[in-house]
């Protein structure tokens, strides 16, 4: 099947994982049938009597589940100039805008969304929505802050299109888009200024509200899971599950969350300095679905980490390592066999729910990551009881 | 979750076999003057510093409170836990957010990364209020302390306890689905034996609650305030501490496990009289009617026992000049600058307050010490004190130009060309400065020319050289020469640990006509330069020193004659024979050179030998010993404990860092008196150690020993095998001296030197231990205590070049290049190869058990004359390096 066709497959605002506990028989316009046409029997059943955080945390004990790989990597694949950044919506853009890689969302849709279905194809599970910098406080950089809204829910759409076609093409598979939430660049525990150690560049609330912007967002857009990641300052990551909270008491849902830390360098630390254990504490009291780390280190250097985080939570585990460390051209060379020989301890020590790439990870590596999980048996968590 | 975490930069499990969590208490305004004073002042460095005592102190959680009236509570809880965000030290452990405001709370819960604790909400307000918050505290991630208070007022017996605790856990679990681990108790400390008889069960009731919650909800904490409990014997210590102790007991064994306590008020139960202990209980467990009225009796009866901290400010409200007396002579630095203010606005210039009120104090710390009433380290606290004095009051003297200070005389102090050790010389420089002598200090390595200019330049009254190492002695020689040379008319001041009251009379006072005194302990220099410097002794004293030196001179010249020496050749005839074969030559398991770049200085606590550590502070004894000695045992103690916690310091903050480079070599004696050092993997020569003999005539029977002696010859084919070393502790002294004396710190100054020192000699015992357990291994099985070690027990010898049995000091230059050991770890060597950093050790291994460390005496010309061939050096420079052991 040809990607280009799929948004004529997907209807707008469509979502099959859009059911919230109490709600399901009450679907407004999307007649069950409508459903039923593409939900494989067994899943249509998990969907009738479960929300969205009750099949995946079902899925979580059948199996680990797969994550994808890295969008930046496999966007610089494509030639795309200023001009293309810029599209003709932006033509006129007072600064530049080329590397604001959220932007190709609205500006590049069909490269997103072929990217996504390739990582379908690879074997991932759960594809993140191209979001990871779409709020007021990142967007800054580019002036583009009145697009946060717009950019995640333009995000979440491609990404469940995408979804949508594969399960379309595939019955009986059954795939998830994740709302990708970054860290901003901005930290809420750490002064940008040496000689002012008690300033601070963002404080909670700013952080909050930017995230709940964003937050909307990806639930409007269609997105099944909230994913905080790349948590570099956990003070950051609970300004964006407060809002979550609050988002879901205001709307009154449910929906799952994935928390997924950084540690930035062999200190064993996030850079707000917290140990990989007092980021677990400091993260527990949220109903998350998984917690975990990713990005920074290759797959070998997070070893340590994710064991300390199992030994020391019954929620599951998730890893998306960097394929490797950069070389000293800051690019990311290692061969997906290389990564999967070193996911590959995970899986024998039992300590994975959920694995997946980090930058400079394709879907090549995807798919040696999917072959490698399919063989072991998930970390065992009373969460997926 | 079965058990409370929380976090900080790292997390904190706390689970039923924890003990009671301690919950540091200082950084509260309501419950510190001192912290609310600096709050209120904007001192946060100072108040962040209370902090990180608390964390030191061993607090678990850190309570912050900023509730009170005249602050501003929100702007001060944001501004001090930001701070506190960029301290990882303080960081590291949870914060309880304290306040009875709302707001600001909330404003805590928004800049704490970690699981915080939030103190407290309640149901004071009613139900509405109550789940608000406590869905919030649970939004933010932290756990909560929940008072048993409602709308009806505060729980104050067992029932009321039990019927707030049981309403307020049915909301939070099933109506907010607070997680119960997250719940903690504080359960309502009152005080007991207020003479209220509705007061009398205060303890029982709450012993009796928190055993009813942890037996019915298991997974909450219990909390608490225990001062409180105390509160009618404000004043009375040594009763409260008691009450405290006595409660905690009570409290813990019913299932209180974490609380508010002040360490500082606080005694083991184990050491309360049993008499009061007795009381306490029965006021506690409520079990005798009378029970408040006899304990009130034995607190006035115990009056007089009041507590250290009260008792210790009493000299406080002592007069002006009484206040400034006793800050010197216990060295307090606390309130010397209030001190120095009030006597400023007393004084009509600002230099009287150092020519009256200072010097008056220092006058008696000066009688003090002469008489033998206080000893050094107090004297050189005393310094400190008065330091600090001076710097506050300097700007003052200096905006009214007033600099014309009155000395009693000016010394100048300098550790010659060559070598680096000052802890001697800066000790007699406090002290001389402590009596009001003005003091240049010129530091290490100062070249002749130097000492001599500055001394013309600045007109100085006294000159004194100082130095450790033997080349020192020539070059203090040198300087004397220099000093007749220019027609100088100062007197000259010998000091340090290789000085003697001979060399000084025999080699330097021959060299200058005018006075030159040998001074090795600092006690004595003050009596030496009055006298010296005295108007009317002047001329007698110098010419009595003189005649004392000239006797000397002649004793020794004419004493020394008499002495018999072999010839070199007849030496080696009569040179110690040892065995060399199997059951003596042991081959080492590891060959080559090694490298250790940072030893953990805690693996060298138990190596160090403290004995000579009270000797560089002028207090002579053994250790132990010395700590319980009737004349200086608790100066001793008392300068051994501020050691340790220095030495800890150093340790925990990693402030000194500690390297050696070693190595084991195939090895043969050649040519009698060396050493041939050979290449691990060829054989082939790699260097020689040129070792010397002893010349003086034995009984018959006893050798005439060199270090080549313990090395099998290469005629006989014995593979023999010898080693070398460098180790140090000296990097980083530098840095942290200088930054004591930065605070005008000399005492903390020199203690950091003469701690460098002592882990310096440590860390040569404990490679010497590795070497012959494990690199050399002939001793694998060896278990000696340190007591051992410092006994020289062990089997095979570590001597070190420029010491009696090879006072060679060229020999480092051949151990230098054979280890590299300035490109592998650093330590570098000076001119008169004195070692850099100062705190390091360097030395041979011999391994032979008939090796044993000897003194080489004197020797004659012959062997002077053949060493220099033999190491293919001039004479001249033999001569000059192996001057001081050379017969006359």
């Amino acid at each position: 099947m040809r990607i280009d066709n799929t948004s004529q497959l997907a209807q707008p605002g469509f979502s099959f994982f859009h059911f919230q506990r109490g709600t399901f028989f009450d679907t407004g316009s999307y007649p069950a049938a409508f459903a039923l046409q593409y939900i494989p029997v067994r899943h249509y059943y998990l969907t009738l009597i479960m929300n969205t955080t009750e099949t995946i945390k079902s899925l979580l004990k059948q199996r680990i589940l797969v994550l994808d790989g890295a969008m930046g990597t496999m966007i610089q694949r494509y030639p795309f100039d200023e001009a293309a950044f810029r599209g003709d919506r932006f033509k006129d853009w007072p600064s530049p805008v080329k590397g604001n890689n959220d932007l190709l969302s609205l500006t590049q849709p069909d490269a997103i969304r072929t990217i996504h279905y390739q990582y379908l194809e690879a074997g991932a599970d759960i594809i993140e929505t191209n979001t990871f910098s779409s709020t007021t406080v990142a967007m800054a950089d580019y002036g583009m802050e009145a697009l946060a809204y717009e950019l995640n829910v333009e995000g979440a759409k491609l990404a469940k299109e995408a979804c949508t076609a594969y399960m379309q093409a595939h019955p009986g598979s059954i795939k998830f888009v994740a709302g990708a939430i970054g860290p901003t660049n901005k930290t809420t525990s750490i002064s940008p200024d040496i000689n002012n150690p008690a300033f601070r560049a963002i404080t909670f609330n700013e952080l909050k509200e930017a995230y709940t912007e964003q937050i909307e967002g990806l639930i409007d857009g269609g997105a099944d899971i909230l994913l905080v990641e790349t948590v570099f300052d956990t003070l950051n990551a609970k300004a964006a599950l407060f809002a979550i909270e609050e988002v879901k008491e205001a709307r009154g849902i449910d929906i799952p969350v994935m928390v997924s830390g950084t540690i930035t360098d062999a200190s064993g630390r996030t850079l707000s300095g917290q140990t990989p254990e007092a980021f677990l504490v400091s993260l527990e009291h949220f109903p998350l679905i998984s917690i975990g780390f990713n990005c920074a280190l290759g797959a070998r250097q997070l070893a340590p980490y994710l064991e300390i985080l199992s030994q020391n939570t019954d929620i599951a585990i998730s890893a998306y390592p960097n394929a490797g460390l950069p070389n000293a051209f800051g690019q990311y060379d290692e061969t997906p066999e290389l990564m999967a020989a070193q996911v590959h301890d995970y899986l024998e020590k039992g300590i994975i729910n959920i694995i997946g790439g980090c930058c400079g990870t394709t879907p090549e590596h995807i798919r040696a990551l999917a072959d490698l999980a399919a063989r072991y048996a998930p970390r065992k968590t009373e969460a997926a009881h | 979750m079965k058990h409370l975490k929380l976090s900080g930069l790292e997390a904190l499990v706390i689970t039923p076999e924890s003990n009671f969590i301690n919950i540091g208490e200082r950084t509260n305004v309501a419950g510190s003057k001192k912290f609310l004073r600096l709050i209120k002042e904007g001192k946060y460095t100072e108040a962040l510093d209370i902090a990180r005592d608390q964390v030191e102190g061993g607090a678990q959680v850190l309570d912050v409170n900023m509730d009170d009236g005249l602050l501003d509570g929100k702007t001060a809880m944001v501004h001090f836990l930001n701070l506190i965000a960029a301290e990882p030290d303080i960081a590291r452990i949870p914060i309880m957010v304290d306040s009875s405001k709302w707001e600001i709370l909330e404003a805590g819960l928004q800049v704490l990364q970690g699981k915080a604790i939030v103190n407290s909400i309640s149901l004071k307000e009613g139900e509405e209020t109550f789940i608000r918050q406590a869905k919030l505290v649970k939004r933010y991630g932290a756990a909560v302390i929940v008072m048993a208070f409602d709308e009806l007022g505060q729980a104050d017996n067992y029932a009321r306890r039990l019927e707030i605790v049981q309403r307020s856990y049915d909301i939070l679990v099933n109506v907010v689905k607070f997680n119960p681990t997250d719940i903690i108790f504080d359960l309502n400390i009152f005080p007991v034996a207020t003479g209220l008889d509705e007061h009398r069960r205060n303890a029982l009731d709450f012993f009796e609650a928190t055993k009813w919650v942890k037996e019915n909800y298991p997974q909450v904490g219990v909390s608490g305030g225990v001062s409180n409990v105390s509160f009618s014997f404000r004043g009375n210590d040594t009763v409260r501490e008691a009450m405290h102790s006595v409660f905690l007991y009570h409290a813990i064994k019913a299932g209180m496990n974490m609380g508010i306590v002040n360490p500082a008020l606080l005694i083991v139960y184990d050491e309360i009289p049993k008499d009061l202990l007795q009381l306490i209980e029965d006021v506690m467990l409520d079990r005798d009617e009378e029970s408040t009225e006899k304990l009130i009796e034995y607190a006035e009866q115990n009056k007089a026992v009041k507590k250290d901290k009260t008792e210790e400010l009493a000299w406080r409200n002592m007069p002006l000049q009484d206040r400034i007396n006793y800050a010197l002579v216990n060295g307090i630095d606390k309130f010397v600058e209030e001190d120095a203010e009030e006597a400023r606005l007393q004084s009509k210039r600002p230099l009287e307050v150092i020519e009256i009120y200072l010097m008056t104090g220092m006058n008696l710390v000066g009688d003090l010490f002469g008489s033998g009433k206080m000893f050094l380290p107090q004297v050189v606290k005393s310094a400190r004190v008065m330091k600090k004095a001076v710097a506050y009051l300097q700007p003052y003297i200096e905006a009214e130009k007033d600099s014309t200070r009155p000395s009693a005389g000016k010394v100048l102090m300098a550790t010659v060309k060559g070598d680096v050790h000052d802890i001697g010389k800066n000790i007699v420089s406090v002290v001389l400065a402590c009596n009001n002598y003005e003091i240049i200090d010129l530091g290490i390595m100062v070249p002749a020319e130097k000492i001599l200019e500055t001394a013309i330049a600045e007109n100085a009254d006294v000159i004194g050289l100082s130095g450790l190492i033997t080349p020192s002695l020539d070059e203090m020689v040198h300087v004397a020469a220099e000093m007749q040379h220019r027609g100088l008319n100062i007197p000259l001041l010998i000091g340090g640990a290789t000085t003697s009251k001979v060399h000084t009379a025999v080699k330097i006072d021959a060299q200058y006509q005018n006075t030159v005194i040998h001074v090795n302990d600092a006690s004595r220099a003050v009596n030496v330069v009055s006298s010296i410097l005295s108007q009317d002794r002047k001329a007698e004293y110098g010419k009595e020193v003189k005649e004392e030196n000239e006797r000397i001179r002649h004793n020794y010249l004419n004493h020394n004659v008499q002495k018999d020496y072999l010839s070199l050749a007849d030496a080696r005839a009569n040179k110690l024979q040892l065995t060399f074969d199997e059951t003596t030559v042991a081959t080492p398991h590891t060959l080559g050179i090694q490298v250790s770049e940072e030893l953990p200085l805690e693996e060298l606590k138990a190596y160090i030998d403290w004995s000579p550590f009270f000797r560089s502070w002028d207090l002579h004894g053994k250790f132990p010993d010395i700590l319980t000695d009737k004349v200086v045992g608790t100066q001793a103690t008392a300068l051994f404990k501020d050691a340790q916690e220095m030495l800890q310091d150093i340790i925990d903050r990693k402030l000194l860092t500690a390297k050696a480079v070693w190595g084991i070599f195939p090895a043969n004696r050649i040519q009698d008196d060396d050493i041939e050092v050979q290449d691990p993997e060829t054989k082939e020569p790699l260097a020689t150690f040129y070792t010397l003999r002893q010349q003086t005539k034995k009984a018959s029977g006893i050798p005439n020993i060199a270090l080549s002696d313990f090395v099998a010859p290469k005629e006989s084919g014995i593979q023999d095998y010898v080693g070398c070393f460098c180790v140090t502790a000296g990097f980083g002294t530098d840095v942290l001296s200088a930054q004591y004396e930065a605070q005008h710190d000399d005492y903390n100054s020199i203690m950091v030197k003469a701690l460098a020192d002592r882990l310096a000699e440590a860390y040569a015992e404990y490679l010497h231990t590795k070497v012959r357990k494990e690199d050399w291994g002939y001793a694998a099985t060896e278990s000696l205590t340190n007591e051992d070690l410092i006994k020289e027990r062990y089997k095979g010898i570590r001597p070190a070049p420029g010491y009696p049995a090879c006072p060679d000091h060229l020999e480092k230059e051949t151990i230098w290049q054979l280890l590299q050991v300035e490109e592998r770890i650093g330590v570098s060597l000076t001119e008169s190869l004195a070692m850099w950093p100062a705190a390091s050790v360097s030395g041979y291994y011999f391994a032979h058990e008939g090796s044993k460390y000897f003194g080489l005496g004197r020797i004659k010309e012959d062997q002077l004359a053949d060493f220099a061939s033999r190491k293919n050096i001039e004479l001249s420079k033999a001569k000059k390096w192996l001057g001081p052991n050379l017969a006359d």
